[in-house]
């Protein structure tokens, strides 16, 4: 059960177990992390569960897909670092994965 | 915990989005959501996608696990049936004889499919698409090789073709209109989604009037009234939904094609909220009263609810959006383009499978509907938002970046 630490906008910390193979969008909601709204459920279709990976997780996390990256390009305030959740797949290798959230989704 | 009591009906996307903001926003007295069907909230939008399709489990549909209400402190009564609702002594009746007494009530009903009344509508293999369980039906029914009538050429009805193509069948959809998403679509947006699904094999009928259903105990075929017979295996009607609004009306509430609320999501009666499909509500950006059918209204709406329940007053004025996947075809839809005089193009809709459909009234941009294009969606979307417009000739332009397009 890899752990993964989310870090909200006003600094409160939120860690979680998963079960390998969760997107790290559902390892927010189903543990009530504030801050990731995912409105649609996982489609890649609404960039409301958009966050900032860590940037030593970088390099496991991999790249946005195109679609993805062409969303983010519109988030609120959009980083290197930008990523949708509901896009990765939180694996054994990402056990202790730090991300944090937006201030605001949309 | 606190002696209030906050009572949800209808475990909708909004009952679960509701119940989570009450409890975020401070509400520290208890919450139930009562719901008819036996799951916990459940994402609709894949049922009839992924799910139809087979690739994904129920569970994975559920907005948020049952432990997390339990954690949270919100009582699921599932498979429970709101029979009436008696304002005089702030209580929900149950269909099992129960009983609920709430101090403060949300409506979250939803809505309900439009029925048919057809000759043979009672058959097996007859089947509307709304719940898990109509889906559950479905699947007993669907395999390769096998026919699939759908009537109604709308988001419901095309999806449900694409995912029944996928899976080898035969498909033909029956639309009674002259194309194909009429109600909510440009001509030229219409035409590609024929088009596509001609492509994909899929055989589409419009102005079909269909005369009845045949068959013996198993429907077999559709006949139109021109005499036509196609043969079905399965018949899935998608004719739109009505607001689920029995129990409003029967309790006396304000009730206009959908529970009217105000810009608080409060009803005509002040201990009582209603959110998602179900309302009839204000929008500030289109300056109209709209009845919405939609995952973003449902949560948007929710939250403003939670909050008036909190008794944080905010007003509701979120930027619809929506969004349907077909095939490889991803559509995002920003704001709402009834009304529009005028449709701009970027890229074809005559081929390929790339395109935004800009949808202006005046010089006012209104909409955008965007098929594989994510960055005109998120750049529409955002700039509805904050009130914007955009210049018809760069918008039109595919190699000028649609950021600067907006003014």
């Amino acid at each position: 059960m890899p752990l993964v630490k989310f870090i909200s906008h006003d600094g409160s910390e939120h860690e979680v177990h998963v079960a390998s193979g969760t997107t790290l969008m559902h390892a927010a909601t189903d543990n009530g992390v504030p801050g990731i709204l995912a409105d649609c459920g996982g489609a890649c279709s609404c960039a409301t569960c958009h966050c900032y990976v860590d940037e030593d997780w970088l390099a496991k996390t991999g790249a946005a897909g195109e679609v993805e990256a062409q969303m983010l390009e519109f988030v609120l305030d959009p980083q290197p670092t930008s990523r949708l959740s509901c896009q990765i797949i939180v694996g054994d290798e990402l056990d202790g994965l730090l991300v944090r959230l937006p201030k605001n989704q949309v | 915990m606190g002696s209030a009591h906050a009572v949800i009906v209808g475990a909708s996307h909004a009952a679960a989005q509701l119940a989570t903001s009450l409890r975020q926003g401070g509400w520290d007295g208890h919450i139930s959501i009562v719901g008819a069907e036996a799951i916990p909230p459940y994402h609709r939008p894949p049922l009839s996608k992924a799910y139809l399709a087979g690739e994904k489990h129920s569970d994975e549909l559920l907005i948020r696990p049952a432990t997390f209400y339990e954690k949270s402190g919100i009582d699921l009564v599932l498979g429970t049936r709101v029979n009436a609702l008696d304002r005089a002594n702030k209580v929900i009746k149950l269909h099992d004889g129960g009983s609920i007494p709430y101090t403060k009530l949300a409506l979250t009903t939803g809505a309900c499919v439009r029925k048919l009344e057809l000759p043979g509508h009672h058959l097996d293999g007859v089947f509307y698409l709304r719940d898990l369980n109509d889906v559950n039906r479905i699947r007993g029914f669907i395999g390769a090789g096998k026919s699939a009538v759908i009537i109604g050429g709308g988001y419901i009805g095309l999806e449900t073709a694409a995912s029944m193509r996928k899976l080898g069948m035969k498909v033909t959809v029956l639309e009674a209109l002259p194309r194909v998403l009429e109600r909510v679509t440009a001509p030229e947006v219409s035409a590609f989604y024929s088009r596509v699904h001609g492509e994909e094999g899929v055989d589409i009928i419009t102005e079909a009037a269909v005369d009845s259903l045949q068959g013996n105990g198993v429907v077999q075929a559709v006949n139109l009234a021109d005499g036509t017979s196609i043969r079905a295996d399965l018949v899935v009607i998608g004719v739109g939904v009505l607001p689920a609004t029995e129990l409003a009306e029967s309790a006396g509430l304000n009730v206009d094609n959908g529970i009217v609320v105000d810009e608080f999501a409060r009803t005509s009666d002040p201990d009582i909220v209603a959110a998602g499909d179900c309302t009839n509500h204000y929008n500030p950006i289109y300056d109209r009263r709209l009845r919405l059918e939609s995952v973003q209204n449902a949560t948007d709406q929710a939250k403003t609810a939670a909050n008036t329940l909190c008794g944080k007053l905010e007003c509701y004025h979120a930027l619809p959006w929506f969004w349907s996947d077909q095939y490889e075809l991803k559509l995002q839809i920003a704001g709402l383009s009834q009304g529009f005089e005028r449709v701009v193009l970027r890229g074809s809709t005559d081929s390929g499978r790339s395109f935004a459909a800009f949808y202006f009234r005046g010089d006012r941009l209104l909409a955008v509907d965007a098929v594989n294009r994510p960055k005109e969606f998120m750049a529409v979307r955002r700039a509805l938002t904050v009130g914007q417009s955009a210049d018809p000739a760069k918008l039109a332009d595919d190699t000028i970046d649609i950021q600067l397009a907006f003014i």
